[in-house]
């Protein structure tokens, strides 16, 4: 601006023979550019608000704006579903291909409106409200996109939820007229009432090549494991009704039948099974004085007595989900709701998502034959079982069914996982509630596994420059048996290490290894020399360590790998008067962590210290230059869901003229801010997890009235 | 004049690009700037699925909720008639193909047909007999059978086979139980022959389900059929190696990423995949392998890559490559499956699947997901990509996995059979079975039999006294007054293992399994208690015994010394979870447990044998008092049965027995005692929780 000014009043001197009139032209042009610039600034100021209307606009679409395909009588039809058709078969990967997301594309075609030839729909019903949720769930999710080209699962926007709306020869051929149909390939197809009278056929009966199907009510004959996705029947009243949880426990009912759909002949077992045990067992029926509709979905009775469904159902610990005509009955997703256990009397059904929930921890499958067996069968269920259960069951309902969104994602979850085995959500992601996940230890090291002695340990020695006490602790480390290597870990900056002349002559490699900065989180480092799974950390003043107690650590951590196993042993207690954690290192009955002063343990946790300490902490440690043994206690604590083993009894670790420095740990103002520590990492965990035991190891003879020279580790304990 | 307007237009020509280009210039990045904030928050920048604004139906209108006009049409039993008679052969289940009635009255029962003179079984499928008839599944009553096995080996159905039985279709007709092969149970490792291998067995099985190796996913019949590994026939027949896998090195990489090596199939038998490998090999850290060396005829149809091929395949040799790297290729061969995949999982090396459609081995129950990589074969070119995508903490959890899966379901002709059994009863008694979580983690679904945990109840809750003598109990009044519940049961048989029995009164997890002649202190049992929660998986207790190999005799020792190790804790003073009573009365054959009853001995041994079989892992010592080690070593009670002769040549006897049901020795030494945290510190005994250990 201010340029183009000097530049405009520099032009009179470059064209000496311009007029008044001229300099007109020149006004306006430059209040042109004036405008235009302010224009500019207006439009980067409310760009939202423009394109919002443009969205506006878009959101007062109709679905009779949708454009009318007219098909020919001619159209062709495609073939009946492939029951051979599996993942490797019929389904083409390499539209998928690989990307680093590990997720697949989904295109969805846009809304069209089929007619035959006369303008009759195809669909009675047209597009519902439920597959339109399920279409824009999905494309609003990750997994959409609107390239066609990078697709690699495309749905249709016809509607097949419903098979008794549709006109299926027409519905074939509508879905054989979509650009990309390719036989059906990577076609995705939902459905959750298939088949119809007389024989109700268990998968949806329109011809459909290769698709996928998702469908509601699949048998086992007709389902394609690990190609087709069992999926839920939707029911309205998830969506109308909130039912709030409820605690797990007994109910006032045992076993509740509410279903309206009962074939008579199943429903005469009931009754008799009603009648062998009365009140435990609620048998509801329709109510034959309300009119069809909404308001009598949501009534039942018995024997003139009025219930509140599905309400009623939070009163049962079981419900009972027989089979209708179909397999898939809306009910199972009620029961789920309340949090009431489904017992599933449908032979053959394939249960919804069965290919990643496991309904063993949320279900009950009796077979239909056994149904007059029901209530010994659910009785041998014991409570813990049973409220187990209906937590899982609130769960599954929460997560998998109480929307057309939960149902549309997880069937493409599904589907994603079966393209990227290696990267698919895994078990404990399917099944464990949330509450579960956080409180569930899964410790990496979960094979019970006792290592081979051979291999040894490597130290790993943190120095500053109390060089004497270090040649001192490596002299006395280097006796232990099955020390593998020396590591040393030079904190000092400032200073070089002593030459290679003044070290300790030792039979096994001496590394030095040189840090940048002096930071207590080098000693966690999971340096490359470390080639051990044993870690011995030990600081350069622990030189009261014999060597038989170093070899029985290292014993003992080789039964216990996954464990911190050490010498000096402490505490965490409750002070209840200041409402806050207390570090003790007095004289206590109990040990819940032990110092890495002097600590055996895995690499992996030096790997999981650097890279994977939750929240701060790390730097904490490093600007306080404190508390990096309780961090490290922590977190192996929490991850595993173990306590430390401390080794052999209490004593002075460090050198006995060395009191004076000594004097660190035992500083009163150190010990308060160990004790902020463990609040501090209290609260970035979330929780406490260290685990409190009242036992230490010993040698099997220890202070045993034994011959000390046949013990083998007879040197233990003494000052 | 001319000039100045020509002057002009160019100046105001070249403003208005100036200013086109500005504003284009500005929108251009601000409108891509918008849409870029936009996404952050999580809205999208075009809604490709239009909100539409009018009222749509339900699918499901309210009116048809209930108009199933279920009721008019056929009655379900008559249905169920129906898929019995229409769903045969190829489209067998449960429900259409076994008669679960059969299983009702005797439980979960199989008979095995007695073998018949004259027909040669091989080695293989004469330990899977063997196992099924040493198993506690067995009956060699068919009226109380519940599933049916043959005694004509179908394992090998190649005809050009040496161990190809012929005849199999009259012989297996004519078999009088036969019943269309119902409630019957078919091994097979091989079918089909050269050049197609079909997975024709060559007879009719009829209903009969099909244990079989290299299923493919067209052909396997879900929750019917089950799917076997391939196995050699020198595959032990019980106990079997251990993995190899004895430490968890970090980082988890190994000296190669990926390899294979094993034969190229010239004559188009076989997946086109093994000819492609070439492309992906890159002889550092994936090395894949092929030879075109086999057969008898291999010069006659070899093409141009095989004498290169064939020397860089002498290069490498196999064993090295297994036990060095992370992972190992399983690409399908002339069937699906192929013996790399348990060489792989033994060795610890994630087996990486291409085999398109096989179905993976006891796939009902293992999430595959967990221990292996699952390749597409169509996608054999990003294999490396993917196997050095997987994270380092993912790999050594896969790694693990192998290691309980090959030691859980694999390692033993013993343990695929039962698995397979135990797979089928699970579907039989579909209401008690065990969930994928039980089958999946440590230590397996083979020790979790159906029972039902129940929740800790602390410290001393009731005392179980089990009289186990022929002399009449002892008048009421005579008992010592207690606070807790005391509960006397009189043993009906008086024999040894009813000590292990699962007895519904005990209600406690923690059992305290105490000999009549001990004498513990309170303070001791409460300090093991206490032990016993952080180790409720293990024995928890105070006499030790150890185990050793005696290599003069060539057999194992039992040994009571003092030693610095010990690899058992005596039940005579022990707390152990009471489920293992449980899986002792169950899980054990009755061959030893009656062996147990008839010496009266060695029901400890056999416990601690069991436990470790379970954990893998010692037995915990806790510290004693001195003067109960007196009392149970100098056989202070006259009748103890310590004090026979033949007592410790008995248990010697016992170990190796055990040792050989088991396969394997199962105890694992330990070098550690636990003592109370403060035991025999300087410091004043009052401030000791457990002091009373330490006084004499």
């Amino acid at each position: 601006m201010y340029t183009s000014g000097k530049y405009s009043s520099r032009g009179p001197a470059l064209i000496p023979r311009m007029k008044t009139k001229h300099r007109i032209y020149y006004i306006t042009l430059f209040s042109v550019v004036l405008l235009g610039l302010i224009a500019t600034g207006m439009f980067q100021f409310w760009p939202h608000s423009i394109e919002s209307t443009a969205d506006w606009t878009l959101d007062k679409r109709s679905v009779h704006d949708a454009p009318l395909i007219r098909l020919p009588v001619s159209s062709p039809i495609p073939e009946r579903g492939d029951l051979s058709c599996r993942m490797h078969t019929c389904f083409d990967v390499y539209r998928c291909g690989y990307n680093p997301k590990n997720r697949i594309k989904v295109y969805i075609y846009p809304l069209q409106r089929f007619v035959d030839e006369l303008g009759v729909p195809i669909s009675s019903t047209g597009l519902s409200r439920e597959y339109n949720d399920l279409l824009s769930a999905i494309s609003d999710s990750d997994f959409y996109t609107d390239d066609v080209t990078r697709a690699c699962l495309f749905i249709p926007s016809i509607d097949v939820l419903n098979q008794n709306s549709l006109r299926i020869r027409e519905t074939a051929q509508a879905l054989a007229m979509l650009p990309r149909w390719d036989k059906g390939m990577n076609h995705l197809l939902f459905n959750m009432l298939p088949g119809g009278p007389p024989d109700y056929n268990t998968a949806l009966d329109v011809p459909r090549d290769r698709a996928l199907l998702a469908g509601g009510g699949f048998s086992t004959w007709t389902y394609r494991q690990g190609y087709d996705v069992s999926i839920p029947v939707y029911s309205p009243l998830s969506a109308d009704v909130d039912l709030p949880e409820r605690q797990p426990g007994p109910r006032h009912y045992f076993i509740l039948s509410s279903q309206t759909a009962i074939h008579r002949e199943y429903r005469a077992e009931l009754e008799r099974l009603k009648e062998e045990n009365g009140e435990a067992l609620l048998l509801l029926d329709k109510c034959s004085n309300l009119s069809q509709g909404a308001a009598s979905a949501r009534k039942r009775c018995y024997k003139g007595q009025v219930y509140d469904y599905p309400q009623i159902l939070q009163e049962s610990s079981f419900c009972v989900v027989l089979r209708g005509a179909r397999l898939g009955q809306a009910a199972l997703s009620d029961v789920l709701q309340a949090g009431c256990v489904p017992v599933t009397l449908a032979d053959s059904y394939i249960l919804p998502f069965s290919e990643v929930l496991d309904w063993k921890r949320a279900s009950v499958v009796i077979p239909e034959e056994k149904l007059s067996e029901m209530y010994t069968i659910l009785k041998s269920i014991p409570h813990r079982q049973v409220e187990e259960m209906q937590r899982q069951a609130r769960w599954f309902w929460e997560a998998y069914f109480s929307s057309m969104k939960a149902i549309g994602l997880t069937t493409l979850q599904i589907i994603n996982d079966r393209i990227y085995p290696y990267a698919a959500r895994t078990y404990e992601q399917w099944n464990n509630p949330p509450v579960v996940k956080w409180s569930s230890v899964n410790s990496p090291l979960f094979l019970p596994l006792i290592p081979p002695r051979a291999p040894g340990f490597t130290a790993v020695v943190l120095t500053y420059d109390r060089v004497e006490s270090l040649f001192r602790v490596i002299t006395e480390i280097s006796k232990v048996p099955s020390l593998a290597k020396l590591l040393v870990v030079w904190n000092n900056q400032n200073k070089s290490p002593p030459e290679e002349t003044l070290w300790p002559k030792i039979s096994v490699p001496l590394k030095v290894v040189r840090t940048k900065e002096n930071k207590l989180s080098n000693r966690f480092f999971p340096y490359d020399e470390i080639e051990t799974e044993a870690v011995l950390a030990i600081d350069d003043d622990i030189i009261m360590l014999t060597s038989d107690e170093l070899q029985f650590g290292y014993e003992v951590w080789r039964e216990f790998p996954d464990r911190l196993v050490g010498y000096p042993g402490r505490l965490h207690l409750w002070d209840h008067e200041m409402g806050k954690w207390k570090y003790e290192s007095e004289w206590t009955n109990e040990v819940s962590m032990v110092l890495t002063g002097a600590a055996f343990y895995h690499k992996y946790f030096n790997y999981l210290y650097t890279y994977k300490m939750p929240g701060d902490i790390k730097n904490w440690v490093d600007a306080h230059m404190n508390c990096e043994d309780i961090a490290m206690n922590f977190l192996v604590a929490n991850i595993t869901g173990k306590a430390p083993i401390k080794v052999t009894p209490r004593k002075k670790f460090k050198c006995p003229e060395c009191t004076a420095i000594d004097g660190l740990s035992l500083d009163q103002t150190h010990m308060v801010e160990r004790s902020e520590c463990i609040n501090k990492f209290a609260s970035v965990f979330g929780t406490m997890p260290l685990k409190v035991v009242e036992h230490r190891a010993d040698p099997v003879l220890y202070k045993d009235d034994f011959p000390e020279k046949l013990k083998s580790f007879p040197n233990i304990g003494s000052l | 004049m001319q000039a100045k307007k020509r002057y002009l237009i160019l100046l105001s020509a070249g403003a208005c690009l100036v200013l086109l280009f500005y504003l284009g210039g500005v929108q251009l990045p601000a409108a891509s700037r918008s849409r870029h904030d936009r996404s952050r928050n999580g809205h999208r920048p075009e809604q490709p699925w239009p909100h539409f604004s009018d009222p749509l139906h339900l699918f499901l209108p309210w009116d048809q909720t209930d108009t199933e006009d279920y009721n008019l049409h056929i009655s379900p039993r008559q249905k169920r008639d129906i898929n019995t008679s229409v769903y045969k052969g190829k489209r067998c289940r449960m429900d259409s193909c076994f008669d679960f009635s059969l299983c009702r009255k005797n439980g979960f029962k199989v008979y095995v047909y007695p073998q018949q003179k004259g027909e040669k079984i091989s080695e293989s499928y004469q330990n899977i007999l063997s196992t099924i008839e040493g198993s506690r599944f067995y009956t060699s009553d068919p009226g109380q059978a519940c599933l049916f096995v043959l005694s004509l080996d179908t394992l090998d159905r190649d005809q050009l086979s040496p161990q190809y039985v012929h005849n199999l279709k009259t012989k297996v007709q004519n078999l009088p139980l036969w019943n269309d092969g119902r409630n019957h149970l078919i091994f097979n490792l091989y079918s089909g022959t050269w050049p197609d291998y079909t997975e024709d067995l060559g007879f009719d099985i009829g209903q009969a389900m099909l244990a079989k190796a290299s299923i493919s996913t067209e052909n396997f019949r879900p929750n019917f059929d089950v799917s076997i590994p391939l196995f050699s026939k020198e595959h032990p027949r019980t106990g079997g190696e251990r993995g190899y896998l004895k430490y968890n090195s970090i980082p988890p990489f190994r000296k190669y990423m990926l390899v294979f090596k094993g034969k190229r199939y010239l004559t188009g038998i076989g997946s086109d995949t093994r000819n492609a490998l070439y492309h992906v090999h890159n002889a550092e850290d994936v090395v894949l392998l092929t030879t075109c060396k086999h057969g008898k005829d291999w010069q006659k149809h070899k093409d141009a890559r095989c004498d290169k091929d064939n020397a860089e395949y002498d290069k490498y040799d196999y064993k090295e490559m297994l036990h060095n790297s992370t992972f190992c290729l399983v690409p399908r061969g002339r069937r699906l499956g192929s013996f790399r995949f348990l060489e792989a999982l033994q060795a610890a090396c994630v087996p990486v699947m291409l085999s398109n459609g096989w179905e993976l081995p006891f796939s009902e129950i293992i999430d595959w997901n967990t221990a292996a990589v699952i390749g597409d074969e169509r996608l054999l070119l990003q294999i490396p990509t993917t196997v050095r995508s997987i994270h380092q903490d993912k790999i050594l959890s896969l790694r693990q996995q192998t290691q309980f899966l090959w030691e859980a379901y694999f390692s033993s002709v013993e343990k695929i059979v039962l698995t397979t059994l135990e797979i089928i009863q699970d579907r039989v008694l579909e209401h008690a079975s065990r969930s994928s979580l039980m089958w999946n983690s440590h230590p397996g679904g083979l020790f979790i039999q159906r029972t039902n945990k129940t929740s800790f109840v602390c410290s001393l809750f009731q005392i179980i006294v089990l009289w186990n003598c022929d002399k009449p109990l002892p008048a009421k009044h005579r008992w010592p007054a207690t606070s807790v519940p005391v509960i006397v049961i009189e043993g009906e048989n008086k024999v040894m293992s009813s000590r292990f029995l699962p007895y519904e009164i005990i209600v406690t997890d923690a059992v305290l399994s105490l000999d009549e002649d001990t004498v513990l202190s309170t303070t001791e049992v409460d300090f093991a208690f206490t032990v016993w929660q952080s180790f409720p998986e293990r024995i928890v207790g105070y006499p030790a015994r150890s185990h050793f190999w005696d290599s003069n005799k060539e057999r194992w020792g039992y040994t009571s010394k003092w030693t610095n190790d010990y690899s058992m804790v005596l039940t005579g003073a022990a707390i152990y979870h009471r489920y293992y009573h449980f899986l002792y009365t169950n899980y054990l054959p009755t061959s030893l447990k009656s062996m147990v009853d008839q010496l009266a001995n060695c029901e400890d041994i056999l416990m601690n044998f069991l436990v470790s079989a379970v954990t893998k892992l010692p037995p915990i010592k806790v510290t004693q008092k001195k003067q109960y080690k007196e009392t149970m070593m100098g056989q202070s009670s006259r009748a103890s049965r310590w004090a026979d002769p033949d007592h410790f040549a008995q248990r010697q006897t016992c170990m190796n027995k055990f040792a050989s049901w088991f396969g394997a020795m199962p105890l694992v030494h330990s070098q550690m005692r636990l003592d109370p945290v403060l035991f025999k510190d300087q410091v004043s005994i009052l401030r000791k929780k457990y002091r009373d250990i330490e006084r004499l």
